[in-house]
């Protein structure tokens, strides 16, 4: 990964960086009017793109500013609930080598995919069990398309909400990890999870939920994702979301006829920590694009929130109503008969 | 034939010594091992081979993992031992909630005779479909971990589910304790348990209004997986006013049967009062589903989409709910007018498979329509379902033919608490 994408993966936070949204160009504009280091997005609209040189020159300036702003590497510095570690991946740049595959499947100790084989492009695919990411191709109105699936590592997972031992689990750094001593198999995290991204050892007798850890423990030891660090197209990059939707905004903004205005996972349901950028609308790449910007655990609360209240008046009134319509010539009910002294029973008996 | 009505344990002298007590009661169970019955029955002959190739097939599922015999996959992790066992078995156990609350909340004597076969039948439907969750979980020997120490995911409706299951049967089991006690002749355990009943139905009652509706809650987070006709953010309402209905059809068609195989543990009021109970539930049933059938019209004017009923999907939820819901809520109600029972059991058996179909709509047909490859539950699976049955059904069998369940309670019983199961209120003159 060159220096420059780095660089911006910790780029400045704009004050308006988290509210902002990329979708609309009106919106986009409001966005990057302020910041200095970038050229005015009118500018680059009447020029109808920048070149890629003006592109990097923008990137150069940015990254300057943001070494000497934070001063250190996104690595190093944990990930937070407010701004969790996260991936952008620009399918723009994806040219399909699934060399994310590989390092992935080495990274995590699964077997290792066959990657002569093209065949595999044949049918969109699924993570598995055995695969954590999944290159996929699809041809759209700008030619072919590659687009990694993986987990999305959701801000507010459908998964860990739906989990009734916390087996998945929301890490305040940004992945959603499986802990193996806790779960119980009951897949509801597979019924919940909105993307379909969890996949389940059917064909074992001790069977694991398996998924895309965003490699937490080489995050914990101040490394990548295996997938980021070796995509030779630099099409994954690695950092803290916030950073990550500036420089998808940025690149949006440099070359707008290049992307759809859309960052994918910036606002779907509550936010994920993965990103996409696409050059065409993301439901020609196998996206849902129906899911809608409610965090999945909304729409259990209501619910959750009505039981301790259930619990508090039902019986309450159900017990009101029983004494309220004792008949009043038979004052006495049998709960309080045990009461009364056992021996008059066995003395009857 | 008076030799079918149970002899209840004659427990021998209170005064008696432990040890004899305690040798008579082992040998009283001991006696009770043993058939009551003719083995040789058109039903025996079936269930049999199923539960002992269900076994097998449980055999196989435990130690190679559930992919061995269901067609569950990535893409539907939940089939038919989720939506059928538990989702529809439950719903149909919804009786017994239904029937305590108007027994002993409400003071609905009339419905006294059938309350404690409905109580048996709703915690058997709990031991056994409920339980079916167990043979889905994939690594069950972790079951303890929502109940104990750390893990409380209590985020999860799941685990509301799991502790409300639990919880309930414990409610259920206090609740028809008194039987147990009238068997085992235990007169001091049948009177403190007696006392426990209303608590018992209060709790219980509390804990199937939310977890009836948390079984629908279960799938409000699959929301873009389930077509849209049947996807609502009511289905935890509507689960729960069908559960009512479920389970007074269930009451009514399941009546019909006992009363044939076990007619001649029934005693002659129970006979007289039947068609009277029938036809009240009947009633009941059909209000309760004019409920069900004014949310379901709510909710899908709500929903905006009118322009589905076009399409396939639009004619099988028109069949749902036109076929099975408004068809047997006019039946029901058409039955209390001429009092016909046996169009009350024909309506009981509609409303059933539209509760069938309401549940494995939600959970199996409905649930990601759009895919190519759709699920079907493979032999396998059904084996395993119709095991759970039978076993189910074995153990109401073995269960009625001994306790006091359809006949009516021993004597001594009837002396402590008026007529058994009853709530009966004596003023305070006789107790002292």
């Amino acid at each position: 990964m060159s220096s420059e994408h780095e660089a911006s993966a910790n780029g400045p936070r704009g004050p308006l960086a988290e509210d902002a949204t990329a979708r609309a160009p009106a919106a986009a504009e409001r966005d990057g009017g302020p910041r200095p280091t970038e050229p005015g997005p009118p500018d680059a609209r009447s020029a109808g793109a920048i070149d890629r040189r003006s592109f990097l020159m923008t990137l150069g300036a940015a990254a300057a500013a943001a070494t000497i702003g934070t001063g250190r590497a996104a690595a190093e510095t944990p990930g937070s609930e407010e701004d969790p570690y996260a991936m952008l991946v620009d399918t723009t740049r994806c040219v399909g080598c699934r060399t994310c595959e590989a390092s992935c499947a080495e990274a995590n100790g699964l077997p290792p995919p066959d990657m002569m084989d093209d065949a595999v492009f044949q049918k969109v695919r699924n993570p598995s069990e055995t695969q954590f990411t999944v290159v996929n191709r699809f041809q759209t109105s700008k030619g072919e398309v590659f687009v990694k699936r993986q987990c999305m590592h959701c801000r507010k997972p459908a998964c860990a909400a739906a989990c009734l031992t916390r087996a998945m689990l929301k890490t305040t750094s940004g992945p959603v990890v499986w802990r193996e001593n806790k779960c119980m198999g009951c897949r509801f995290c597979m019924v919940s999870c909105p993307f379909d991204r969890l996949a389940f050892e059917y064909h074992s007798a001790v069977p694991r939920i398996r998924k895309c850890t965003m490699c937490a423990a080489r995050l914990k030891d101040g490394g990548k994702p295996a997938c980021a660090e070796n995509c030779p197209a630099e099409a994954i990059v690695f950092g803290r979301r916030s950073a990550l939707l500036e420089e998808a905004r940025r690149r949006i903004l440099a070359e707008p006829d290049n992307y759809v205005h859309q960052i994918y996972g910036e606002q779907e349901v509550g936010g994920t920590s993965w990103l996409y950028l696409a050059s065409v609308p993301f439901d020609q790449l196998g996206f849902r694009t129906d899911l809608g910007e409610t965090p999945y655990p909304k729409l259990t609360e209501g619910f959750l929130y009505a039981v301790p209240v259930i619990f508090a008046t039902v019986p309450a009134l159900l017990l009101a109503i029983n004494r309220a319509t004792r008949p009043a010539a038979e004052p006495v009910v049998p709960e309080t008969r045990h009461e009364h002294p056992e021996t008059e029973a066995l003395a009857r008996a | 034939m008076s030799t079918l009505r149970p002899k209840h344990s004659p427990a021998p002298d209170a005064a008696a010594p432990t040890s004899d007590r305690v040798r008579h009661l082992w040998r009283f169970l001991l006696g009770e091992l043993k058939p009551k019955g003719p083995l040789l029955t058109w039903f025996n002959a079936i269930s049999i081979p199923i539960m002992l190739l269900g076994a097998v097939l449980l055999w196989i599922r435990f130690t190679q993992g559930l992919g061995a015999i269901t067609n569950l996959s990535q893409q539907v992790p939940w089939g038919l031992w989720i939506g059928f066992d538990v989702v529809t078995g439950v719903a149909f156990a919804g009786g017994a909630y239904v029937l305590t609350l108007m027994v002993y909340v409400l003071r609905v004597e009339k419905f006294h005779p059938i309350v404690r076969v409905t109580v048996l039948n709703g915690l058997l439907a709990y031991i056994f479909y409920a339980g079916a969750l167990l043979l889905d979980l994939g690594r069950p020997w972790a079951v303890i971990n929502p109940i104990i120490g750390n893990s409380f995911g209590v985020s999860s409706v799941l685990f509301l589910v799991a502790w409300h299951f639990m919880l309930y049967m414990l409610a259920a089991l206090l609740e028809f304790s008194p039987a147990i006690a009238e068997w085992l002749g235990w007169r001091r355990a049948h009177r403190i348990l007696n006392g426990l009943t209303l608590g018992a139905v209060i709790f219980g009652v509390t804990l199937s209004v939310l977890h009836q509706s948390g079984l629908g809650a279960l799938y409000l987070m699959a929301k873009g997986k389930i077509h849209p006709l049947w996807y609502s953010e009511f289905i935890p309402v509507l689960f729960l006013v069908s559960s009512v209905f479920a389970g007074l059809s269930l009451v009514v068609f399941e009546g019909a049967i006992s009363r044939r195989v076990f007619r001649l543990r029934m005693s002659p009021e129970h006979h007289s009062q039947h068609d009277d109970i029938v036809l009240s539930l009947a009633r009941i049933s059909a209000g309760a589903m004019f409920v069900y059938l004014f949310l379901k019209l709510l909710d899908f004017v709500h929903g905006q989409h009118a322009a589905l009923l076009a399409t396939p999907m639009g004619a099988w939820y028109l069949l749902e709910i036109l076929g099975f819901v408004l068809l047997p809520c006019m039946l029901f109600l058409r039955a209390a007018q001429r009092r016909s029972t046996r169009l009350a059991l024909v309506a009981s058996g509609m409303a059933l498979v539209g509760v069938l179909l309401n549940r494995l709509n939600v959970t199996v047909i409905a649930f990601k329509w759009y895919e190519p490859v759709r699920y079907v539950p493979s032999w396998q699976e059904v084996v395993v379902t119709l095991a759970v049955i039978s076993a189910e059904i074995w153990a109401f069998r073995w269960i009625v033919n001994r306790m006091p369940v359809v006949s009516p309670p021993p004597e001594w019983a009837a002396e402590d608490s008026g007529a058994a199961p009853a709530l009966k209120y004596r003023p305070l003159e006789t107790e002292a």
